[in-house]
């Protein structure tokens, strides 16, 4: 393997007036790699390949294809194909027509395209389908003419834009592997967008982990899964239990109302920080062999193995086990020290500092909301250091918050939802407790326990 | 079943009664002279006229011509933007044909008058006057400007159709705006074009206002003729059907040939 950069985007940014798509985004693509952009939709991993593949201009950043820069190079002058999302084939030409296209604009000899076309539909199994037309295909099979369209003028690079999407899961599964093959055959650079964590790790040589226009993780499917940067990473790939924990030094970590070992280094001391405990990685055993002991609140039969819930110390674990138990049923819980994976917390803090303002007699305000405290020693003007707990932040429909915020992302963490906030208007992010599940990249409305926040002067001095 | 199909009993008494009968008396007044006896004299005296009616099917041409140049950009242009600019430009495609054909007529009149307004503008440049009105080229001008619209509605709505990743499809496989115009655009949206031209051709080759107001004495066109025939000092009924029979065949015969146009290309493509 040629150990070079074929394709690198450097701090490449986009914006449509306030919403930023992509947040300084810096990536390289080795020749001949499979590299799968993964996450959730509005994660901007289908800008990223329109900006590889020139169909959008990014604000900022510059991108390099084999050492040259290429930012405003028009698409049909890029050495690159694309796979379109709903393929995208000509309507009005038949299959080998429509594979022909890309050689006959570039007035390749009739001989040679033919020669060509014919050889790329027996790579795509679609010998004998070349007189038909497109239209009167299956999704699968217009699916490989894409494919065989895009391959038949050998790209250096070809982008897919989630290509499996519109496939039921059997075809899916299929050409998941009918692609790697291809890819592997013709040794081509395959820059593969998905939503589909299952897809990302069962097809790719290097997953790039994105989400709110930033990436989270570069890695090999193995790193992503058993390494993830981060407690989004951890929940979006695979199953997981994810924890609020804190690290109390090197190799100990304490949750769940327990000191762990770990094998974990390097966190600080007393930081909190996010664990995650992947379902296989965690044993049933008879509780005089555990560590801990919870009583079964679910089981639902997976085929190859059991998913059981099991409640313990108030948190919720999932189990997975080729034994069933029973609901209701106690029993002991069992991993290794290297089973716990520590992550930096996503958020800044494990709590919120807000900075507020004291703008009449026993009045503050922060956010553009006020609320007042008696015997607030303070006087008109004061600047406040404001801590509000997780826990006294309430989610509400939109029209009865007292703020609108943005949902950035919601993790279970075993015994509330995790949600992280951002309020575009005041830019301010905020963490927040919660026993609802709502839709993570929408509106939602927040409110705060006024009583319980604790104010504080700014520079630091006296608690009240 | 029965019931709905008493529904159409209202429009199948319209069309017997103004459109199968009035066709009928067309061509039974084609061949038949003063007297009431069965003739072929009509019809050949349209040969006299056979200037008339190259005229008219060459300016008609000539206006369906620059109705595509100018309609397929505009339609393409629309088609690209977003929602609310569609509908607002639309919306001024539009616009004029709210206001009745003879009115919008008449103020091509004032524009282009001798007199006029576009004359008097000229003149304070030091420029012109310049004859405009009763040329060829106001009927033509009379022509797009009126049918303009007919041309853009349906391009519009076949090229709004075609989904954006499949130009961008064409371009990645290596296509310039020329190429994606001549080996996607085109053919795709063949349909619009057929269906645009002959909304324009149509009544264009058979028009009278357009060619009476703009035109002049001089440019008399098919329609006039045919007019002149009912409405002139010289009524003859006769010989106006026959006319009118006659444009017609004309006008089924070139639908005919474009129509054929579409199936031979178009097969299979509509989903």
């Amino acid at each position: 393997m040629i150990d070079e950069k074929l394709l690198e985007l450097k701090n490449i940014s986009l914006s449509y007036g306030q919403d930023c798509i992509l947040d300084h985004i810096n990536l390289y693509i080795k020749d001949r790699e499979f590299v799968t952009l993964l996450g959730p939709s509005g994660c901007g991993k289908t800008t990223t390949l329109r900006i590889i593949g020139g169909f959008t201009e990014p604000d900022e950043g510059d991108i390099f294809f084999e050492g040259k820069r290429i930012n405003g190079l028009p698409p049909y002058k890029r050495k690159l194909n694309t796979v379109f999302q709903r393929y995208a084939l000509f309507p009005h030409l038949n299959v080998f027509e429509n594979v022909a296209f890309g050689l006959r604009v570039s007035k390749i000899p009739k001989e040679e395209i033919k020669k060509r076309v014919m050889k790329m539909l027996e790579v795509v199994d679609l010998k004998g389908f070349e007189k038909r037309r497109v239209t009167k295909l299956s999704g699968g099979q217009q699916q490989r003419v894409a494919i065989a369209r895009a391959l038949v003028n050998q790209p250096k690079v070809l982008l897919l834009d989630e290509p499996l999407g519109a496939l039921d899961l059997k075809l899916r599964k299929e050409m998941q592997i009918e692609l790697k093959r291809i890819q592997q055959q013709l040794g081509i650079t395959f820059i593969y967008v998905t939503h589909d964590q299952e897809e990302a790790l069962s097809m790719s040589d290097t997953i790039v982990v994105m989400k709110g226009g930033e990436i989270q993780q570069i890695g090999t499917p193995q790193d992503v899964y058993n390494e993830p940067k981060n407690a989004f990473v951890a929940d979006f790939i695979g199953e997981s239990n994810i924890f609020d924990a804190i690290m109390v030094k090197d190799c100990l970590v304490h949750f769940s109302g327990q000191d762990f070992p770990c094998v974990d280094k390097g966190f600080g001391e007393n930081k909190p920080v996010d664990i995650v405990l992947r379902p296989e990685d965690v044993e049933l055993v008879a509780p005089e062999d555990s560590i801990l002991n919870g009583v079964v609140t679910s089981v639902v039969f997976k085929g190859v193995h059991f998913e059981m819930n099991v409640k313990c110390n108030g948190l919720d674990w999932t189990i997975h086990s080729t034994k069933g138990h029973i609901v209701g049923e106690t029993v002991g819980i069992r991993f290794e020290p290297d089973d716990i994976h520590i992550m930096n917390k996503m958020f800044k803090d494990a709590t919120n500092f807000l900075e507020g303002e004291v703008i009449e007699e026993n009045t503050v305000t922060f956010l553009g909301i006020s609320f007042k405290r008696e015997n607030l020693p303070f006087s008109i003007g004061d600047k406040v250091r404001l801590e509000i707990s997780p826990d006294n932040i309430k989610v509400v429909s939109l029209d009865h918050g007292d703020l609108k915020v943005y949902l950035e992302s919601l993790i279970y963490k075993g015994a509330y939802n995790e949600m992280i906030v951002y309020s575009m208007e005041h830019d301010t992010e905020l963490i927040l407790h919660s026993m609802l599940d709502e839709q993570v990249a929408t509106d939602i409305g927040i409110q705060f326990d006024f009583p319980n926040i604790v104010i504080a002067p700014l520079k630091g001095q006296t608690e009240v | 079943m029965k019931g709905k199909k008493a529904l159409a009993l209202p429009y199948v008494v319209w069309s017997i009664a103004f459109v199968l009968i009035p066709l009928a008396l067309v061509l039974f007044f084609s061949f038949t002279d003063k007297e009431g006896n069965f003739t072929f004299e009509n019809i050949l005296k349209i040969g006299k006229y056979s200037s008339i009616f190259v005229k008219s099917i060459n300016l008609a041409v000539i206006a369906t011509l620059i109705c595509f140049l100018i309609g397929y950009p505009l339609a393409y242009i629309i088609s690209r933007s977003r929602e609310h600019v569609q509908r607002n430009m639309l919306l001024l495609i539009m616009l004029p044909m709210w206001m009745n054909f003879l009115l919008r007529t008449y103020g091509w009149m004032t524009l282009l008058e001798n007199e006029g307004i576009i004359n008097k503008l000229l003149s304070l440049i030091g420029l012109g006057p310049f004859q405009m009105i009763n040329t060829q080229g106001a009927v033509v001008l009379g022509m797009v400007y009126n049918y303009l619209p007919f041309m853009v509605l349906p391009l519009y709505s076949i090229l709004v159709k075609i989904d954006k990743s499949i130009i961008e499809a064409a371009q990645d496989l290596g296509a310039n705006g020329f190429k994606v115009l001549i080996r996607i655009l085109l053919p795709m949206s063949l349909p619009g074009i057929i269906s645009g031209v002959t909304m324009v051709f149509v009544p264009s080759v058979s028009t009278f206002i357009i060619s009476r107001m703009l035109g002049g004495g001089s440019n008399m066109l098919i329609g006039d003729l045919i007019e002149t025939q009912f409405l002139g000092g010289n009524y003859n009924p006769y010989l106006g059907s026959a006319l009118s029979l006659v444009l017609m065949v004309v006008m089924l015969l070139i639908m005919a040939v474009m129509n054929s146009l579409e199936e031979d290309d178009m097969e299979g493509m509509l989903v």
